[in-house]
């Protein structure tokens, strides 16, 4: 076989990549590059492109054009059995007619190496299932046939990892569970992970780096952390985790932020942390960043401040109670209040204002499509 | 308590009645198997084992049956192998005319008898062809083919492409992928297409007698013997086909069975 193996992750790069199906464009123009040991994962609602993506690197899809590289050697011409490449798939794939022992033992047979059993073994006792060998895969388990089709990927020691949403059948317990095994695993064998998922807090959770892909293209890519703390699109900022989003003219007051005023209501974001500074702008803030208070308070100028507004709905989620208020002329407002046991006893139809820092402002480089998109979703 | 309903015993008698009227040519073939026949077999004569000790003494009889199953086996083989491929064609590849192809092979299923055989047979008659053995399996193959893909066909549509993709994905080459992940998956489909190609082709009586010349098929034996007096050993082979045919049901069932009881116990 032409293609080197090699013992630890090698890094991917895409580069100019469109892929066109019969009637609709599945990739726009993709440009990513994930540096070798990572854990990278690719979000988005399904239809944006995702698994498109990981077919291509795969090479289970050709690209219309552009280049994928891997290790630095240019794949895009190779066949999907040529390529260092091993596939946790979403149904798992795992083979019905042989052992799992035999499924695990399937990409060492085709290259024909030394001591496949004895290997395939091991990969089996990597996912704690080296007892269950001799047994079919119908007999095992949803979680247990997930961890054979992992066995069955890291057994060929590949340069990367893709896996196309391989926690979505679990139940949430398992999944969780899943979720920091495979982390250990991708630490402890210094692969590079690719992958796919519509599940925020799984992405985020998992990943180093995320990439949020919306209709065939990445709208952003970062750590979690920065992804969270500051969204640059709508989609994102709605995507990941929840946002409540103003839109009005750009004035500017200051050297360091950027207003808009909204229903009587200034609001502030710094100007490092808005993509546009002038013409109209929406600057949104985290639910659980903002606060209401029952009286009218005296604040400094490095707060907002909206209202007076009324509760017209209370959820209990256990940690934390989600508020919504709305707020006369500029729709409605969620406030996430965590459950600390100390927090005030309010009822629905209080009258409120609600505040946070500005520092804990973003400022989008696109608008809602609509004013309903003002409504926080859930 | 209950009073007597008709309802409670229509069924059971219903069923009863009817596996009597499926049943009954079979049994009156068995017990004529071991009628002492003189020139019919058709009124009783007495008991004898005659006819199952010396099969092949009445004339033709072995020498037609070998013929059905060397026919049966060489047809099934070709209408098998062909059929498998273009059910894998017509499922997995999108080509031009693909849902018209998929149309035409239902023709030869839905067509009479009468009309292929006979449009066959012109057919062999204008090229010059010598009717015989091998327009018997060019016929037979003809309409098996249908038959294979649509079986093939359904067992090829539930196969998750997945399956394969992850073959690929472990370095298997397409034709390692064909005989080590698609072929064994397939596999009970085209045995159950074998099956039937063999049986259909086996008991073809139609489109064989248009087009086999002098050659002897065992229907074609039993149909002209019939007119003459059908030998009892007619009788033995088809009970014995018939034996043959359960026995290998019921070893499919009880294996399959036995397969789902352990499978349930290791669970």
């Amino acid at each position: 076989m032409a293609t080197e193996f090699v013992a630890r992750g090698a890094d991917l790069e895409l580069v100019g990549i469109r892929k066109e199906f019969p009637g609709f464009t599945a990739i726009d123009h993709l440009d990513l590059k994930i540096p070798a040991g990572e854990f990278f994962a690719l979000l988005g609602p399904s239809g944006c492109g995702k698994t498109t993506t990981l077919r291509l690197v795969a090479g289970l899809e050709e690209p219309t054009t552009g280049q994928i590289l891997i290790g630095g050697k240019d794949v895009t011409d190779t066949k999907a059995y040529q390529r260092p490449v091993n596939t946790v798939f979403q149904s798992y794939a795992l083979f019905p007619h042989m052992s799992v022992l035999e499924n695990v033992a399937f990409g060492l047979r085709q290259r024909k190496i030394d001591d496949v059993l004895a290997k395939a073994q091991k990969s089996l006792d990597l996912v704690e299932l080296g007892h269950l060998a001799q047994r079919r895969p119908a007999q095992l388990s949803g979680g247990q046939q997930q961890r054979v089709a992992l066995a069955r990927a890291l057994v060929n020691r590949p340069s990367l990892l893709l896996l196309d949403e391989p926690l979505g059948a679990l139940d949430l317990k398992l999944r969780r569970q899943m979720q920091i095994e495979l982390k250990a695993i991708q630490m402890e064998v210094g692969l590079t992970f690719l992958h796919v998922t519509h599940d925020q807090e799984e992405a985020m959770d998992m990943a180093d780096t995320v990439a949020v892909m919306n209709k065939g293209h990445i709208e952003q890519m970062g750590s979690p952390e920065k992804l969270y703390d500051r969204p640059k699109t709508v989609f994102v900022s709605k995507f990941l985790g929840q946002s409540n989003l103003f839109v009005g003219k750009a004035q500017s007051h200051n050297e360091s932020t950027v207003s808009i005023e909204v229903a009587g209501s200034k609001i502030s974001v710094p100007k490092t942390r808005a993509e546009k500074h002038d013409g109209t702008i929406a600057i949104g803030v985290r639910p659980e960043k903002a606060f209401f208070h029952e009286e009218q308070p005296k604040l400094s100028s490095d707060h907002n401040l909206i209202g007076p507004g009324e509760i017209i709905d209370i959820r209990f989620t256990g940690v934390s109670n989600q508020y919504l208020i709305e707020i006369p002329n500029l729709g409605n407002v969620t406030v996430f209040a965590q459950n600390i046991g100390k927090s005030p006893v309010i009822e629905l139809g209080a009258k409120v204002w609600v505040s946070w820092k500005v520092e804990h402002s973003f400022g989008l480089s696109d608008l809602p499509e609509s004013v309903s998109e003002l409504e926080p979703v859930a | 308590m209950r009073k007597f309903s008709f309802g409670r015993y229509a069924l059971p008698v219903y069923s009863v009645l009817a596996f009597v009227y499926l049943l009954i040519p079979i049994a009156f073939t068995f017990f004529f198997s071991f009628n002492d026949y003189r020139r019919s077999n058709i009124t009783w004569r007495g008991f004898t084992l005659d006819n199952w000790t010396s099969v092949c003494e009445a004339q033709g009889v072995c020498a037609a049956f070998a013929t059905s199953i060397s026919i049966g086996l060489i047809s099934t083989l070709i209408a098998t192998t062909l059929g498998t491929m273009i059910a894998i064609a017509l499922v997995r590849y999108r080509f031009k005319f693909r849902s018209t192809i998929s149309l035409l092979l239902f023709l030869p299923m839905a067509t009479p008898e009468l009309v292929l055989g006979a449009g066959l047979a012109a057919q062999f008659f204008n090229f010059g062809v010598e009717m015989g053995f091998t327009t018997i399996v060019i016929a037979h193959v003809m309409f098996c083919l249908s038959f294979v893909v649509v079986t093939v066909k359904a067992r090829v549509a539930s196969l998750d492409p997945a399956l394969e993709e992850a073959g690929t994905d472990l370095y298997g080459s397409p034709s390692q992928v064909f005989w080590k992940i698609t072929f064994p998956l397939l596999l009970p489909g085209i045995m159950a297409a074998a099956l039937l190609s063999f049986a259909l082709s086996f008991d073809d009586f139609i489109i064989t007698y248009f087009n086999s010349g002098p050659t002897e098929t065992f229907p074609k034996f039993v149909y002209t013997a019939a007119s003459k007096g059908l030998p009892g050993e007619a009788n033995v082979i088809g009970i014995g086909v018939f034996l043959l045919a359960i026995a290998i049901v019921l070893t499919i069932q009880i294996r399959s069975s036995i397969k789902a009881k352990r499978l349930a116990a290791m669970k």
